[in-house]
Formats: C-alpha cells, sequence, structure tokens
C-alpha cells in the first residue's frame, strides 16, 4: 500500500482548475483567477505534506499500477515519492502559487485573462505530473503537456507576430530534443520492458535492470544505458536550453512576464535538469557521458554569459542568464551528482522567479518599455521592488551567504575535484554572470530616468510586491537555511564532500571581483540612452548570429529540402492525374456501352415494360363487373371439381 | 319412394338454373333470386342425404338447412338493402354498369 495516496492530487488540483476555467464565460476573469489560486494553494499544502514525509522517510517509495496493456505488453505508470519529488513538487508549488497571485494583478486589464489562468494551470499540472511520475512514459507525456503550455503561453498575445514566431520557434526546437528523448523512451523499452523507474526490483533504475542496459551494446562505443541516457540528455537539453538548442529561450520573453518567470526561469526550464538528475543512475554506469553532460553544461554556461553581457533588454539579459544556470545546474549534476544540480535548480527557481517578477514589476512601472538603456533611475519611484531584485541579483551573483552562493559553491567545488578544465570555465562564467548583472542594475537603477516618452515610473500595487518580498525573503535565506539543515546529505546519500578554502576563496573573489568590474564599467559614469557601451558588441548582442547560422544551414537545407518535395509533389499530381484521367476515360466507357445497354436497355427498357405488359394483362380479368368475377368463381369451381373427380377416380 | 339420384338431379338443375341466372341476367334482383336459388338447392342437397342417411335420427341436415336459410335471409336482407342504396346511387340496378371496382 502506497503511504500517501493524496500524492496523485497534487496535480489533479490544477488540471480539475484548468478543466473548469476552460468551461468559463470570458468575463469571469476574477473567479478563474481565485479558482487557479486556490487550487494551487490546495496543491501547495500537499506537496509541503509530502515534502514533510520525505524528511522523517527519504528513501524511495513507489507505486505503480497497469495502465493499459496492447498484446502482452503492459504499461503501467505509478507515483513516486522521494526527496528529489518533494523537494521540486514542494519548489513548483510554492513558487507556482506566488506567480499565480502577481498574475492576478499583472494582467488585471488583459482581456484574456481567464485564458491565461487556464494556461498556467494547466502547465502546473504538467510540471507536477511530470515530477511525482514513475514512468518514463507518464513523464514524457507530462513533459509535452508543459511544451504544450509553454507554448501556448509564449504565444499569448498571438496577435503580435513575434510572440506567434517565438512560440513556435520554441515548440519546433524543443522537438528537436524530445525527438532525442522518445528514441531513447523506445530504446529503454525494448531492452527492459518497462518504462518504470522502481517497481520491486525490475525498474529501469533499478540494479538488475542498470546491470542488463551496461552490458547490452549501444552506439559509437557506448553500452546501450549511455547511448539511452545520451539521447534522453538530448531532450534535456532541447528543454532546458542547452546549447545548441537553446535559441528558443531569449525568444521565449515574447510572453507575459510572470510566463517568463514561472515556465522560463523557475520550473518548465529547470524540467530537463530533473530528468537528468531523476534518471542519474543511468547517466553514473558511464562516466563519458557525465563527461558530456558536465562539458554541454559548463560551455552553455559560458556561452549564454558572454552573450548576455551585450543585451539591451531587461528579459533577455535575464534569459540569457537562465540558459547559463542551468548549464550550471547539468555541470554540476555530472560532475557532482543530482544533489549539486538540485540544490542550485531549487535557490535557482527562487531567485530567478523573483529576478523576473521584478523585471515585471519594473517593465509595468515604465508603461511597458522593456530597454535597459531607456531606463535608469528606477531606485527612486520603485523602492521596494528595487530592494527585491538586488536581493535577487545578489543571489544570483553568488554573493556571500546568500542562496546562490552555496549552491553555487557546491557545482564549483565538485568541478574543482573532478576536472579543473571544467571549474575554471564554470568560473569564468561566474564571474560574467556578476558582471553582467551588476551592468544591468546599473543601468536599470542609477542614473536619471532617459525615457523620453514616459516621464513617471510608478511603484506597482502591493499583489505584485509581495511575492518579491517573499521571494526576496527566500532568495537571501533559503540557501543559508537548506544547507546548514544538510540538504545534499536530503537529496543524495552521497558523502558531502570537504570544503576546499582555495574554491571558497576563489568563489569570493569572481563574486565581489564581478560586481566590481561591472561597476567599474557601468557605474562611476552618467550612461546615456545612445551612448556607447565598450562591451556590448554586435557580434555578442546578435547572440553569436547563431540564428542566422541556424537559418542560414539548417533553414536553407530545409528550403532545399521543400523545394525537393515540392517537386516529387509535382511528379505525384502529375502521376496521380493520370491516373484519375485513366479512370475517367474507363469509367465512361462504362458509363455509355455497358451501362446504358446492359442496365438501361436490356434491365429497364426491356424487362422492366415486359414486365409492366404482364401487369396489364394481369389486371385485365378485374374489370369489376360481378357477373364476370362469378363467372371466374363458377369457372374456378368447375375446375376444382375435374381435379377433385380427377384424383379421386 | 323416390330414389335419391331423383333429389340430386333435381337439386342440380336447380342450382344450375341459378348459376345461369345469376351468371347472365343483368337485373340485380334477379341475380339475388338465382343466388337463393343456388342455395336452396344445396340444401335440398342436404336433406336428401339425411333423409337417406342408416341414422337419420342424427338431426344433421336439418341442422344444416336452418342455419343455411338463416344465413340465406340475412344475406338477402343485406342484399336487398345493398341493391337499393346503388338504385339510388347509380339510378339504375345493372349489375352491367357497376364497374367502379374495376383495376
Amino acid at each position: 500500500m502506497f503511504p500517501i495516496p493524496w500524492l496523485p492530487f497534487i496535480p489533479l488540483c490544477p488540471l480539475v482548475a484548468s478543466i473548469v476555467i476552460f468551461t468559463m464565460k470570458p468575463a469571469w476573469s476574477r473567479i478563474a483567477a481565485g479558482v487557479a489560486i486556490s487550487a494551487m494553494a490546495m496543491s501547495t499544502v500537499l506537496a509541503f505534506a509530502a515534502l514533510s514525509t520525505t524528511f522523517t522517510h527519504p528513501q524511495v517509495v513507489a507505486t505503480s499500477f497497469d495502465w493499459f496493456s496492447v498484446g502482452d505488453q503492459h504499461f503501467d505508470f505509478g507515483f513516486i515519492l522521494n526527496p528529489l519529488t518533494g523537494s521540486t513538487a514542494a519548489m513548483v508549488t510554492f513558487v507556482g502559487l506566488l506567480i499565480f497571485i502577481y498574475s492576478a494583478a499583472y494582467m488585471e486589464h488583459d482581456e484574456n485573462k481567464t485564458c491565461f489562468f487556464g494556461y498556467l494551470s494547466l502547465f502546473a499540472f504538467g510540471m507536477l505530473g511530470l515530477v511525482i511520475s514513475n514512468s518514463l512514459l507518464l513523464l514524457f507525456m507530462c513533459w509535452e503537456i508543459v511544451g504544450l503550455a509553454s507554448y501556448l503561453l509564449i504565444g499569448f498575445w498571438y496577435q503580435k507576430p513575434s510572440a506567434a514566431a517565438a512560440a513556435k520557434k520554441a515548440f519546433i526546437t524543443t522537438r528537436i530534443g524530445d525527438l532525442g528523448f522518445l528514441l531513447g523512451l523506445f530504446w529503454v523499452y525494448r531492452e527492459t520492458g518497462t518504462f518504470l523507474f522502481y517497481h520491486y526490483g525490475s525498474g529501469i533504475l533499478e540494479p538488475g535492470p542498470l546491470a542488463a542496459l551496461a552490458s547490452s551494446p549501444g552506439f559509437w562505443g557506448f553500452s546501450a544505458a549511455g547511448a539511452i541516457s545520451l539521447l534522453i540528455f538530448a531532450g534535456a537539453m532541447g528543454k532546458s536550453g542547452q546549447f545548441p538548442l537553446h535559441v528558443w529561450l531569449p525568444d521565449a520573453m515574447e510572453g507575459p512576464t510572470p510566463v517568463s518567470a514561472l515556465i522560463h526561469a523557475a520550473t518548465m526550464v529547470a524540467a530537463g535538469v530533473f530528468l537528468v538528475a531523476r534518471t542519474y543512475p543511468l547517466f553514473a554506469l558511464d562516466g563519458r557521458v557525465l563527461a558530456i553532460v558536465a562539458w554541454v553544461g559548463v560551455g552553455t554556461a559560458l556561452f549564454a554569459a558572454i552573450i548576455a553581457v551585450a543585451q539591451f533588454d531587461i528579459k533577455r539579459i535575464l534569459a540569457y542568464s537562465t540558459i547559463s544556470q542551468l548549464g550550471l545546474m547539468m555541470a554540476g549534476i555530472g560532475v557532482g551528482g543530482p544533489p549539486i544540480g538540485m540544490f542550485h535548480l531549487l535557490t535557482h527557481a527562487f531567485f530567478k522567479a523573483l529576478l523576473f517578477l521584478g523585471a515585471g514589476s519594473i517593465i509595468h512601472g515604465c508603461h511597458g518599455e522593456q530597454d535597459i538603456r531607456k531606463m535608469g533611475g528606477i531606485a527612486r519611484p520603485m523602492p521596494v521592488t528595487t530592494l527585491a531584485y538586488l536581493c535577487g541579483v545578489l543571489a544570483l551573483c553568488a554573493f556571500p551567504f546568500t542562496s546562490g552562493y552555496f549552491s553555487k559553491d557546491e557545482i564549483l567545488l565538485s568541478a574543482w575535484h573532478s576536472n579543473p578544465a571544467i571549474f575554471w570555465v564554470a568560473a569564468i562564467a561566474s564571474l560574467l554572470t556578476a558582471f553582467y548583472m551588476t551592468r544591468q542594475c546599473c543601468y536599470v537603477f542609477l542614473g536619471v530616468y532617459r525615457n523620453e516618452e514616459h516621464r513617471h515610473p510608478h511603484e506597482s500595487s502591493w499583489v505584485m510586491v509581495g511575492p518579491l518580498l517573499i521571494l526576496a525573503i527566500f532568495a537571501l535565506a533559503g540557501g543559508a537555511v537548506a544547507h546548514m539543515n544538510g540538504i545534499l546529505e536530503y537529496l543524495g546519500d552521497k558523502e558531502p564532500l570537504v570544503v576546499n578554502s582555495t574554491v571558497v576563496v576563489i568563489g569570493w573573489i569572481i563574486s565581489l571581483g564581478g560586481i566590481s568590474l561591472g561597476f567599474l564599467a557601468y557605474g562611476l559614469r552618467p550612461l546615456t540612452a545612445t551612448g556607447s557601451d565598450p562591451f556590448a558588441l554586435t557580434i555578442l548582442g546578435r547572440a553569436f548570429y547563431l540564428d542566422e547560422i541556424y537559418a542560414a544551414t539548417f533553414g536553407r537545407l530545409v528550403t532545399v529540402l521543400s523545394y525537393l518535395a515540392e517537386i516529387v509533389d509535382a511528379i505525384l499530381l502529375i502521376v496521380t492525374e493520370l491516373l484519375v484521367f485513366i479512370a475517367r476515360e474507363f469509367s465512361l466507357l462504362f458509363a455509355f456501352k455497358t451501362d446504358r445497354v446492359v442496365i438501361d436497355r436490356w434491365f429497364f427498357d426491356d424487362i422492366c415494360s415486359n414486365l409492366r405488359s404482364l401487369g396489364g394483362v394481369v389486371t385485365r380479368p378485374q374489370d369489376g363487373l360481378l357477373s364476370n368475377y362469378l363467372r371466374s368463381i363458377a369457372l374456378g369451381s368447375l375446375l376444382l371439381a375435374i381435379l377433385f373427380w380427377c384424383c379421386h377416380s | 319412394m323416390t330414389p335419391l339420384s331423383s333429389y340430386l338431379v333435381l337439386a342440380a338443375i336447380i342450382f344450375f338454373i341459378g348459376l345461369l341466372g345469376a351468371l347472365t341476367r343483368r337485373h340485380a334482383i334477379i341475380v339475388l333470386i338465382c343466388i337463393e336459388l343456388m342455395l336452396n338447392a344445396a340444401n335440398l342437397n342436404f336433406i336428401a342425404f339425411w333423409r337417406f342417411n342408416p341414422h337419420p335420427e342424427a338431426m344433421l341436415g336439418p341442422i344444416f338447412v336452418l342455419f343455411s336459410i338463416a344465413v340465406a335471409g340475412s344475406e338477402a336482407a343485406v342484399g336487398l338493402a345493398l341493391v337499393i342504396s346503388i338504385y339510388r346511387f347509380y339510378r339504375s340496378v345493372d349489375v352491367e354498369k357497376m364497374n367502379a371496382l374495376q383495376g
């Protein structure tokens, strides 16, 4: 018996809410917001209850039951509860709840607010289902639901062509990764015959099947386990915006800001990291796979951090910073195992949600302006937002004793022990992170307000600022509290690494050095809206022309292929036209020869007219004359009498 | 005693007179009278066969004849009523003109 039978209700609450909301009239937006928020609050309570259960019982608790069978193939699904699930579900519900509340104010004047909350609830359902799923198949389905919700929400303002294009780009780019994930799914099913993670020793992540997977062959010298984990990692790369599939994430900022905060910073993009953490036993069978994960992660971290230095859109900077931090989480899992990456995921969710919501508040206050060159001096009119935002910035810069410091320190420490090269790349990425966040703060908060069109930025309402303050507390203190209470031992059963003073000092230097460099470059002189920016090179601003390169290579390839397809299509069209022509001629032949002669003439004209005249013959005796009838009766009786007489004599 | 065959021959003669009358005459009342004639020929047969039956105490023949006369009476009543209403409609009792039922 599963110890907590109410676990499925964590995702089911938002699902019910979304169904209810989708059946509502568009005008009932306040009720919709209320339904969504209360469902999320219920999920939050349940998720925290689940979390507290895992404190006392940290071992894996899994259940499974038969879902459907095709022939003799059985597909099960089930739920799982372990520290990974508990902590992630609690984070998703809590951050989600705050963002739901914030959205109620942020989307106040949007005419599709009802629909927006429906989508948000649908997303929460998918994300929480993904977290508690015990089956790779169920996880994949929830994975696609969050992908769908992400698509719908990025394209929420679909009247804007850029938003519609960004939604398509996000959906298609993640689909490329999902193709790998799907192949991995098929492969793992072929090898083990099950999708369950834990199932009394026969689940994918349990020792028996793992040993079988490790011994069967894969490709390129990897075992099946290695190949499958690489394919799963491809899915995770798409979802978590790892290089080279990261291109959709900056464009996804076209969506409403709460969506960016919830989906494209705190939760959905972390699903890839979560997936790798969940299937870590599979990855851990092959050191080379872990090295690939670590290098892809750290490469992405550095790459995105370099690009972020030259961005001017406040949300794009945060988007590239998200990519960079996701890279660090991947690297953390690669070098140190799930606890390291997941710890950063959890702290990052709080401070990145805070930063996005803060950015939303700033954009709201600046009348929809997103260009940091047109901001400036926001600190005075928006003090509360500024304070909360600075807390988030400090956490992201890994300023000592904020939450980001503890989690990033663990990643650096693991990297130091595992591979110094990875350590130095991660260190440079972190330095750049501190630098570009300070640059952004200088642009936004210092100096004078530079926007000519709208003069007066204003502070946002308390419904928006309240969640910011709660998140700010978590961004500052959450990491320390979690670290003191041994979150790493809680998340994984490995012994934590010994603290290395060199790493700690380098961490301090990186953080403080990045902030000071940024301040030296941007804080000391007054910034102007049109003034030159020494680091904003065009190549960086255009993100290394990666979109253009994709357009010139894959885009061109697709164009060529589509031309080819068009030619094939034309040939097929001619062939089909020919076939249709022949068939038509044949049918005409039949129509004019066979049909007219056989059916019309023989059947209708001949047989029918004969029947008709026969009918005339038959009806002729019925002339209505009584005496004739009597004559017939008499004749008939006479004939009967003769017959009778003949038969008896 | 008059033999059975004489009765049967008489009945047959009466029957055929009735049949010929019914087939050839055009007056509806004459046709009805001829039908009565045929019925009575049949009744005569019943009585004759009963009279020459070895068990005349079984009153089968007279009972049949009684029934037959009752049926003939009611038939004559219905027939005459029909003839009267036909006459009212067509102003004629000629059966050759009553051909509204022809197919």
